[in-house]
């Protein structure tokens, strides 16, 4: 990912600000930690901000724009605009370091890389998800997925073999 | 930390003119802030007529998917339901809004979901019936997800930009749908004798709408480079059905397609029986009350 912001002088407050911004639906994440904010540009006291969603019918985008003019508004900012690409698409691979941790802390296990699109067909799983994914409670390797889908599109359901909690795992995408 | 730092909905409940809560007319469309300029070349009408057909077969799909809400055999497959539907939704949305982007008219997605008559109506003829069981339900969705997620990846090249952003994402999602309604054939198809009939059964029901799936239109042609003719996917499309019924010890069906009306299908605007019936569940609110938010 690409985050052209410029971040010099006090470019870097809106910078700042709209990085903060919360993620209305993992709330213990920001814009900035889940890759979806693409770039802040700053003109006087004009922003424009340019955001990607995550999956085509992601209910929060709308929160995410809203919140976004807000912030950088009650920051000082008259006119914000807040633009969306759609290309290139979003992945999991774009969240961050400090994204991923702080999902862990939250009980949510982090995705493992994504699979690069293919030229071609793209290719079918028969086979129940042989993924690795660490119970984000108790750090057991053993965990099963009890659903491909959960709360929202962007995770899949697990549960632990060895602490048996249930728990939440974002998809590779 | 302020309210705002821990909420990220706080700011909803502030009075600003720009926001509203709970989906519903009137809302952000859908390709807001996204750059909708057709390039040059392009013939915008078969562009806006091409979005339309693939934008209705999300809407519809989406709708009867979203009917199984409150009544899934398990918890897990209602999220897993919910969450397909709404992947389609949001390809609906941005599909009818390239429509109205396209041709200019300023249609909005709304005017077009809910203010349409059913002859207007571009979606195939597979996506209408209601299911009877889960069975039906997986083989359509196995069907459905197989066809468009091939269409999807091959759109992932058009020269429209928008319409290959829209592809680049939705493929990605199709490739979960298809593959958790390939588990779920494998599952019943090679489960129980009760569940291995149901399964093929279900077939039975959704195979005589399959050949229409694959039926160039008008529309491809005019969109050389930015459409993409589905008569090319069939061959990848019966590669996988036969994959996955080969491993759910499952026989190809056999029906015959159904005839259209008149030379007429689903891409005509020519529907079964069950589009009327699905359009006034689906629009009678909004023509209830035009213009209505909340």
């Amino acid at each position: 990912m690409t985050v052209t912001a410029a971040v010099q002088g006090s470019h870097d407050g809106a910078w700042a600000v709209a990085a903060g911004v919360p993620d209305p639906e993992l709330p213990m994440v920001t814009l900035a930690d889940l890759g979806i904010l693409r770039d802040v540009h700053q003109d006087g006291d004009a922003v424009t901000v340019t955001v990607t969603p995550t999956y085509s019918g992601c209910p929060a985008m709308r929160e995410i724009r809203h919140d976004l003019r807000h912030r950088l508004r009650a920051a000082g900012f008259s006119s914000v605009t807040v633009k969306t690409a759609l290309l290139p698409p979003w992945s999991s691979d774009w969240i961050t370091e400090a994204g991923r941790a702080k999902l862990s802390a939250a009980g949510i296990a982090p995705p493992n890389p994504a699979v690069a699109p293919v030229r071609g067909p793209v290719p079918l799983t028969l086979t129940a998800s042989t993924r690795r994914v660490p119970c984000p409670r108790c750090g057991s390797p053993r965990t099963q997925e009890s659903s491909p889908f959960s709360g929202t599109a962007c995770k899949a359901l697990y549960r632990c073999e060895a602490c048996r909690e249930p728990f939440e795992y974002v998809k590779e995408f | 930390m302020t309210a705002d730092d821990i909420d990220a909905y706080h700011s909803l409940s502030e009075e600003t003119e720009d926001h509203r809560w709970a989906f519903g007319t009137g809302f952000t469309a859908a390709l807001d802030g996204v750059d909708t300029n057709v390039p040059t070349g392009i013939d915008t009408a078969a562009l806006a007529a091409y979005c339309l057909m693939l934008g209705d077969d999300a809407l519809i799909y989406s709708h009867r998917l979203q009917e199984w809400m409150t009544r899934a055999p398990e918890l897990e497959e209602e999220t897993a339901l919910g969450n397909i539907a709404l992947d389609l939704l949001g390809q609906a949305r941005m599909l009818l809004a390239r429509v109205g982007t396209a041709e200019g008219t300023g249609r909005t997605e709304d005017d077009l979901a809910f203010f349409r008559g059913e002859r207007e109506f571009r979606n195939v003829r597979l996506v209408e019936r209601a299911d009877s069981d889960f069975a039906e339900l997986l083989a359509r969705l196995l069907v459905f997800s197989t066809w468009r997620l091939a269409q999807f990846v091959a759109l992932r090249s058009s020269k429209d930009p928008v319409l290959a952003a829209i592809a680049a994402k939705g493929s990605k999602e199709l490739t979960y749908h298809r593959d958790y309604a390939a588990r779920w054939v494998v599952r019943l198809g090679d489960g129980t004798t009760e569940s291995h009939r149901r399964m093929q059964a279900g077939f039975t029901v959704s195979w005589p709408l399959v050949d229409e799936l694959f039926t160039s239109s008008a529309m491809e042609a005019a969109l050389p480079g930015v459409a993409v003719d589905p008569s090319g996917l069939r061959e990848e499309f019966d590669a996988v059905l036969d994959t996955v019924l080969a491993t759910a010890t499952l026989d190809r069906p056999t029906a015959s397609p159904l005839a259209g009306v008149r030379g007429g299908y689903g891409r005509d605007g020519v529907h079964t029986e069950a589009m009327g019936y699905l359009l006034a569940e689906l629009q009678s609110v909004a023509r209830a009350h035009p213009g209505a938010t909340w």
